[in-house]
């Protein structure tokens, strides 16, 4: 899957990720490859991605993740590393 | 005759002036750059943004009531000027106060008007003139980042919700190209009815969505606001420095016609000085020689 964290600043990352993890409004949901379609907003908290080199993690203040087609998007006002 | 040490001193002085000017021109192209950078960063959150929410409100059941979008008679105006910190790029502030008092002035008269600054210069002025004044957030431009600009934002929407303003107008200058800015005067508040185009329905994906559509669209409206905000900041100062430079380059111009000037009389004076000095020795010569 291909996943983009961006924020108004810059964008945060961009790569491919066999997993992620989000911290959805309504509790935390991992998505995994091929999963539906979906908007979801997010609370403050941790996202975390499974790449290639390991698992990382970091925090975002909020937001919107979209799901679609293998593609992630999420979209946080601020990211702490 | 011009004194030949005076027009020397007059070369000197504007030679170093027109150092000043050059290396000012290539701080504000160096600068432009970055302004510009960050406008092309911020594009794909902004348009990835307003992609969600459209996909999301396109398949909204009738309208949802957005607090941001009330429209109220119109008593109260906040008018957010934005121009920069320093000046020596131009018209560029002059313009923006000019807007903003054209503003206040016809399109606002007999309102009950606010003035928010942004940027030092629209605070002095507007400080001057006794307006009443949000100056909290006047110095943003210090580092130019998406917090600060957020938590102004903030505020701004905050006290349209609780009724403060009825109506919030951002004026700037708009970044066309290095050399030109446009003046636009923006209704930030409250946020004008888009009309849905009607062709996207066929391609709309089905989501699901989490918690619930009204909650993500309360959520995103708000954010789309203050990446509008973000975007006019933004763009104000990738226009000053594009301003700074083209005011910048066009006094290294002059400074070099002027150099050319002086430096034509300076040598008229040198020459007419030797002729004068060679007339006197002939002279004498003659005299003794006479003798």
């Amino acid at each position: 899957m291909h996943l983009e964290i961006i924020t108004p600043d810059k964008k945060v990352f961009e790569g491919e990720v066999s997993e992620a993890t989000f911290p959805g409004a309504n509790g935390s949901f991992q998505v995994l490859n091929n999963h539906a379609a979906i908007i979801s907003a997010l609370d403050k908290g941790a996202v975390s991605y499974t790449t290639s080199s390991g698992r990382k993690s970091l925090v975002v203040e909020g937001g919107v993740v979209e799901v679609n087609d293998n593609k992630i998007i999420v979209l946080a006002e601020k990211v702490i590393a | 005759m011009a004194n030949l040490k005076e027009v020397k001193e007059r070369i000197n002085s504007v030679s170093s002036t027109q150092q000043i000017t050059k290396a000012m021109k290539m701080v504000a192209a160096a600068k432009l750059r970055r302004a510009q950078d960050k406008i092309t960063q911020m594009r794909p959150y902004s348009q990835k943004l307003s992609a969600i929410l459209n996909n999301i409100s396109s398949g909204a059941e009738g309208s949802t009531d957005i607090v941001y979008a009330r429209e109220r008679p119109v008593e109260r105006v906040l008018v957010v000027a934005i121009t920069s910190d320093k000046g020596l790029c131009g018209a560029f502030n002059s313009n923006i106060v000019k807007a903003s008092m054209l503003a206040i002035n016809e399109k606002f008269s007999g309102k009950q008007v606010t003035v928010m600054p942004i940027g030092k210069k629209a605070f002095d002025f507007f400080k001057k003139k006794d307006f009443p004044l949000i100056s909290d957030h006047y110095q943003l431009f210090e580092e130019v980042s998406f917090e600060p600009v957020k938590k102004a934002a903030e505020e701004v929407m905050e006290a349209f919700v609780e009724g403060t303003f009825d109506q919030v107008v951002l004026i700037y200058n708009e970044f066309k190209n290095v050399a030109t800015q446009l003046v636009v005067q923006e209704q930030f508040l409250p946020i004008a009815r888009v009309e849905q185009a009607e062709g996207d329905a066929q391609n709309r994906q089905e989501y699901i969505v989490e918690p619930s559509r009204e909650y993500i669209i309360e959520e995103l409206v708000p954010n789309s606001l203050k990446i509008q905000f973000y975007k006019a900041i933004l763009d104000s100062n990738a226009s000053e420095h594009g301003a700074r430079m083209t005011a910048m380059s066009k006094a290294t111009d002059n400074a070099a016609e002027l150099l050319k000037d002086l430096k034509l009389v300076y040598n008229r004076t040198r020459q007419a000085a030797i002729t004068n000095e060679i007339l006197e020795i002939v002279a004498g010569a003659n005299a003794l020689e006479g003798n």
